[in-house]
């Protein structure tokens, strides 16, 4: 009865604001001079709508180059997540529940590319709110194949569709990252749900204030250039969250609960670090030197985080492993997506070793500490790798240490700049998610019964099984 | 019934012995197990587990009363390292056998 409401209500929701939208298609053609959608800094680039104003604002240009560059962008990125993340993840559980991580990650992905289409894009990049955004573009109303987004180059732009999906992937992989801290235990219209809820409340808001025009975030100087928060942080709180409300898997400290396939989860691991280009060059909107900044620093930092990984746990454990050098890529990659755009390659070199270190230690140290069964350790490299990065990125920004940022720029300031922004994303993806998990607890549910769990997700959430024996 | 439990490389070496003193068929199986061999310990991020099973190989091959004892030395001989967990060997009595084909039973099933 109450899953028949929830579908109810989700179902009416759909066609009204369906209908509605429908209804005013007919709306005026390409707005010449609007679209300032995009995460654009340039107070002089078009923001008026009244295409009087054309004389002062730069002359609007399409470069061929830079479109062409955001679609691959946007498809790497969509790697990363199918298979890339799906593998990753998939490789680390029981292989009786290998389908359900699968699963998981691409229902949760298509679902918020669907729900990003109808209002994510519209609450994350429209207006000027503090906050949010406002629901101009619902349906993506008004938005046609000639509309344009911003760049950070004013009057150099893109096609708005092909900006509106790049970020569609980022809210989806942010999603999709959930599932790792809840695997082998959760219902999966609950994880639907949850997602659904969580990105309404928790991603669009964040996203809108680091990267949209007005944003709290973003009109105070934090830097994030491809997601440290937005995507990492707030997904690493958001798993942390749900690990403790959902409670340990059944055998956690005393069966083995070992990954069932290693070999794959490098796969994913290597699709990650090769989809992740997409990620942090792409954010640069461009196809140029600021580009290509963000690309080697995501070579750089990777690599110097795998060694770091390998080397502490050669140290700590004797030997370094598959699983450590893996995760490592991961921790590295991380921590160089808020900064990638602003730092210089040693900087990345230096956030890579310590996002190694660090993260190594979250998902050993500080995970015994936290108590949680964080079965993929989403917390202990994505919230770890996001708070180090977030944090260093304010360093390493600064001329004197290979970065971007002139003389003007003092490491002291910006730092309290990162925390602040730290702070509110942790505090703010904390609340708003475990809120999301008690309603989603209140109206179906949040974890299989004992024995669905105990037989594996895959017979009995989605009656298949990966591998016959 | 001649059953044994082998460490795994040894399986041909022991296949060949057993054809040399006259065994013409034998059933083997994939096992795992710990006697006085220790196991190892996996680790996997911060989750350490003792995994104490080893992979053996469990060899049965159905022979005649008068094999038996040159059929327990072939086994013994080619399957001997001298180091820890080179296994067992175990006799039982078979009550029956028949060839599914012919329908012998006895001596000649075997």
């Amino acid at each position: 009865m109450k899953k028949f409401l929830a579908s109810l209500l989700l179902g009416l929701g759909l066609a009204i604001g369906g209908g509605a939208a429908i209804a005013q298609t007919t709306t005026e053609t390409p707005p010449a001079a609007t679209a300032p959608a995009a995460a654009m800094p340039a107070a002089d680039a078009p923001a008026a709508a009244a295409p009087a104003a054309a004389e002062e604002a730069p002359k609007e240009t399409v470069d061929k180059g830079d479109v062409a560059w955001m679609m691959v962008s946007t498809i790497l990125v969509l790697l990363m997540v199918v298979p890339g993340l799906a593998l990753f993840y998939g490789g680390l559980v029981r292989s009786k529940n290998m389908l359900s991580v699968l699963m998981q990650v691409m229902v949760v992905f298509s679902l918020i590319g669907v729900l990003w289409a109808i209002y994510g894009y519209s609450l994350a990049f429209g207006g000027e709110g503090l906050i949010i955004g406002n629901l101009d573009k619902l349906f993506l109303m008004g938005v046609t194949a000639d509309s344009l987004a911003a760049t950070f180059t004013p009057g150099v732009m893109i096609p708005e569709y092909i900006f509106i999906a790049f970020q569609c992937t980022f809210a989806g992989i942010t999603c999709a990252l959930i599932v790792g801290s809840f695997a082998e235990r959760i219902k999966f219209g609950s994880v639907l749900l949850f997602c659904a809820l969580w990105f309404t409340f928790s991603y669009l808001p964040i996203a809108h204030m680091v990267w949209g025009a007005g944003g709290y975030l973003f009109d105070k100087g934090a830097l994030d250039f491809a997601g440290g928060t937005v995507v990492h942080i707030n997904a690493g709180m958001a798993g942390l969250v749900g690990a403790y409300v959902l409670g340990k898997r059944i055998g956690y400290g005393k069966e083995a609960l070992t990954p069932h396939s290693l070999t794959l989860t490098m796969v994913g691991a290597s699709l990650l670090w090769v989809g992740w280009f997409g990620f942090n060059a792409g954010s640069n909107l461009e196809a140029n030197g600021g580009a290509g900044l963000a690309f080697i620093n995501t070579l750089f930092a990777t690599a110097a985080a795998v060694l770091a990984w390998c080397i502490g746990e050669a140290l700590s454990k004797g030997k370094a492993s598959m699983l450590g050098a893996a995760s490592g890529a991961v921790a590295g990659l991380v921590a160089i997506t808020p900064a990638c755009g602003t730092v210089g390659p040693m900087g990345s070199i230096i956030i890579g070793l310590v996002a190694g270190f660090l993260c190594l230690w979250g998902v050993n140290g500080l995970k015994k500490m936290l108590g949680a069964d964080d079965s993929l350790d989403v917390f202990g490299v994505h919230g770890v790798g996001g708070i180090v990065g977030a944090l260093l990125t304010g360093v390493f920004s600064a001329g004197t240490l290979g970065g971007v940022k002139g003389d003007d720029y003092s490491i002291g300031s910006q730092l309290v700049i990162q925390a602040e922004g730290v702070l509110i994303t942790v505090v703010w993806s904390a609340v708003v998610a475990f809120i999301c998990y008690k309603i989603v607890d209140m109206v179906m549910g949040l974890r299989v019964s004992e024995e669905a769990e105990r037989e594996g997700l895959d017979i009995t959430s989605h009656g298949e099984t990966a591998y016959h024996r | 019934m001649v059953s044994a439990v082998i460490k795994p490389f040894k399986l041909d070496e022991v296949r060949e012995a057993l054809s040399g003193v006259g065994v013409q068929g034998i059933t083997v199986t994939e096992v795992k197990g710990f006697g006085r061999q220790k196991g190892h310990t996996e680790l996997y991020r911060g989750a350490e587990y003792v995994v104490d099973f080893l992979p053996k190989v469990k060899i049965e091959a159905a022979v005649a009363d008068e094999l038996v004892e040159r059929v327990i030395e072939a086994i013994e001989g080619a399957a001997r390292t001298g180091k820890i967990g080179d296994g067992k060997i175990f006799v039982s009595p078979l009550e029956q056998v028949v060839r599914i084909r012919t329908g012998e039973t006895g001596n000649e099933a075997i």
